[in-house]
């Protein structure tokens, strides 16, 4: 095991895992993250906490996570390499596992140029390959970048991010490679709405035998309405919302839209549960917790398992 | 009091809007006597710096006029006369002053009718702003 | 080379308010190659200060001089210019800020009876290249640790905005930066050299983490030739 999450010892017994995200507040008050947990809470397996997502000033990452442990969820904490140096990424990595976070996710981060505070010096003293290769040696040899041992047992199951649909489209396979060569035990991909790229993306992946060195699981996240659809094909970096998909939409009618952005969403979760090498999904409802019990009810994936 | 006749600086082009001037002075399009014809041999020569001295010595107005675009001798002097009346301007600007004083203009090869109203406009402009404010 | 770009007017009227000895010391190197404070510029600035004056009420002078290179003492080691700069209450430097600092120690160092005031006229931007008429690009951040052999000559820690140097992030799309849609992505422009290089696997091994101590995060940096000195 490597560090026992509820998360790991699902995957490792070949469960087909469901992860949720929820972005903390833009202040400090905790009832906000428990209210969200308690809508996720026994709906998904584990649940990643966004760390300053957007470069939006929000509720630290870790301090999030640690309310999740309380309410009884299971949290897969978020890290961008954009406002932390090495010293500091270490330093809360020792602080997240005394505080019994387990499962984490190695980010470049997103460029402060998109959030609220764009004349601020961003850090990328490191990147996210790079972190996944520090945290695997602080949990796997026990020391720290400088080789210096690390006082007590630091353990933490390694995420990291995947974007299929970015460019150059045929590297991403070997960029993924790469973080796997670097030590990362599972990872989450961008969301997911053109299915024939993100087949042709994981037969690559398949063949290269990825899949079994470490789990990939598929992002997916609804499409509540027709300008988000259009917003987010237009405005998010790699993501391809095919015509079909947006016509669906449009053809739903008023007042019907998101219920049928809910059902397009069920079908594809359905379908990646069904190509090989898929060995889970990570939901990103975005402020759309409340909708996850049923979005998991709809796709036939309650209840979860229990470890 | 005599009335203000603004004094105006034309950096003209050799192969339009000098023809025009001459075209002009012979014909009865008469335009301000207080205008002082520079020859160029193409607009794109003016520098940002001829204009600003020009204001700077006491002109009222400046004024490039070049040829029509897509018709200058040397291809694309008139578009770079443009740019550089352009950068002129917001230079000017910072210092507190007018845009109006300068121009950058065209007229066909025998435009002399046009080259005698865009100087009278600008006259007129000038005369509404009244003397270069370094003068007073 | 070092590129810069003027500061706006008001800025360095600003400066120099209250003046009336005004000196204005082009530089004759970079700034001049990329039109930001060589001769042209400092009669430019020299005009508007004159102008700005004149439309106050204010009878400071304003003198032009340019020094071929503000950054080494040789170009500033002229009696004439020493004699200008004691002469004046203010000296506006449109050299880069080295330039700026060094002229400003220098001219302190030989002029004994009073402090001499330097400020820029100047934001230096980068370390670049001209990539077209009047267009100048970043192209190097001075990390002190080269990469380029690795990188088929294309800088990650420069060009990406992110400094990434494992391969793009998510963010990279049909060739652009999604900092700036403008802005080439430096790893998809890496990728198309290594593989015209044959060099592809260069991509797979991982760069470890860089260490910053050459960069200006270990402070600030000298080189010092031995052989040079006596």
């Amino acid at each position: 095991m490597k560090s026992g999450s509820n998360l790991e010892r699902l995957l490792e017994r070949g469960e087909f895992v469901v992860t949720g995200e929820l972005g903390p507040p833009k202040g400090p008050d905790a009832n906000v993250v428990k209210e969200k947990a308690a809508m996720l809470k026994d709906h998904v397996d584990a649940v990643n906490i966004t760390d300053n997502q957007s470069a939006t000033v929000r509720m630290s990452s870790i301090a999030a996570c640690k309310i999740l442990i309380d309410e009884g969820l299971e949290p897969t904490m978020q890290m961008v390499a954009r406002d932390r140096n090495r010293i500091a990424m270490m330093a809360d990595l020792f602080g997240a596992t005394a505080l019994g976070i387990k499962n984490m996710l190695c980010l470049s981060g997103d460029h402060q140029i998109f959030g609220n505070h764009p004349e601020a010096k961003n850090v990328f003293d490191i990147d996210s390959i790079q972190m996944i290769h520090m945290v695997k040696t602080m949990r796997d040899e026990h020391k720290v970048i400088c080789e210096d041992e690390i006082e007590g047992e630091f353990t933490m199951y390694i995420g990291a991010a995947c974007n299929p649909f970015a460019d150059p489209a045929w590297y991403r396979p070997h960029r993924l490679a790469k973080k796997v060569e670097a030590g990362v035990d599972f990872i989450q991909t961008q969301c997911i709405y053109d299915m024939n790229r993100f087949r042709a993306f994981m037969k690559q992946v398949v063949d290269m035998g990825l899949h079994e060195k470490c789990k990939i699981l598929a992002g997916v996240t609804p499409l509540k309405s027709i300008g988000m659809a259009r917003y987010m094909a237009a405005n998010v970096s790699g993501i391809i919302i095919p015509d079909d998909m947006i016509n669906r939409l449009r053809d739903a009618g008023k007042g019907n839209v998101a219920a049928e952005g809910i059902k397009i969403l069920c079908e594809q979760m359905q379908e990646l549960k069904d190509i090989e090498g898929v060995a889970g999904i990570h939901l990103m409802a975005i402020e759309w917790e409340h909708r996850v019990p049923e979005i998991m009810k709809m796709a036939g994936f309650l209840p979860r398992p229990t470890v | 009091m005599k009335e203000f006749e603004p004094r105006i600086i034309a950096f003209c082009c050799h192969y339009c809007a000098l023809a025009a001037a001459d075209v002009a002075g012979k014909m009865e399009f008469q335009f301000p006597p207080s205008v002082r014809v520079i020859r160029v041999l193409c607009t794109g020569k003016v520098e940002i710096l001829h204009l600003l001295k020009a204001l700077e010595a006491g002109a009222d107005g400046v004024v490039v006029i070049g040829c029509k675009f897509g018709e200058c001798y040397f291809r694309e002097g008139n578009y770079r006369a443009q740019k550089k009346v352009e950068r002129a301007k917001s230079l000017l600007e910072e210092v507190g002053i007018e845009q109006g004083r300068l121009r950058f203009d065209f007229v066909p090869g025998p435009g002399a009718k046009k080259f005698a109203a865009i100087l009278s406009t600008m006259t007129e402009e000038l005369k509404a702003l009244g003397p270069n404010p370094l003068r007073s | 080379m070092i590129v810069g770009e003027r500061k706006p007017f008001s800025e360095i009227l600003s400066m120099v308010e209250g003046d009336s000895k005004i000196l204005i010391l082009g530089c004759g190197s970079c700034v001049t190659v990329c039109m930001a404070g060589g001769e042209e510029e400092v009669k430019i600035l020299g005009s508007q200060l004159r102008m700005a004056f004149r439309r106050n009420g204010n009878n400071a002078e304003v003198t032009e001089l340019v020094a071929l290179r503000q950054c080494d003492d040789e170009y500033l080691e002229d009696t004439p210019l020493i004699e200008k700069v004691k002469d004046a209450d203010i000296v506006i430097s449109m050299a880069c800020g080295v330039g700026v600092q060094h002229a400003s120690t220098f001219f302190n160092r030989v002029i004994d009876d009073k402090t001499i005031r330097v400020v820029p006229a100047l934001n230096t931007t980068f370390m670049g290249a001209n990539i077209d008429v009047g267009e100048w690009h970043e192209r190097c951040l001075g990390c002190g640790d080269c990469v380029l052999e690795k990188t088929g000559g294309i800088c990650p820690i420069t060009r990406c905005a992110k400094s990434l140097l494992n391969g793009p992030c998510g963010g990279s799309f049909n060739g652009k930066c999604e900092v700036n849609k403008d802005t080439d992505c430096a790893w998809h422009l890496i990728i198309e050299r290594l593989e015209a290089l044959g060099e592809l696997d260069n991509l797979k091994k991982i760069e470890m983490y860089k260490d910053w101590r050459p960069s200006h995060s270990g402070g600030p940096r000298k080189t010092v030739r031995e052989d040079m000195k006596i």
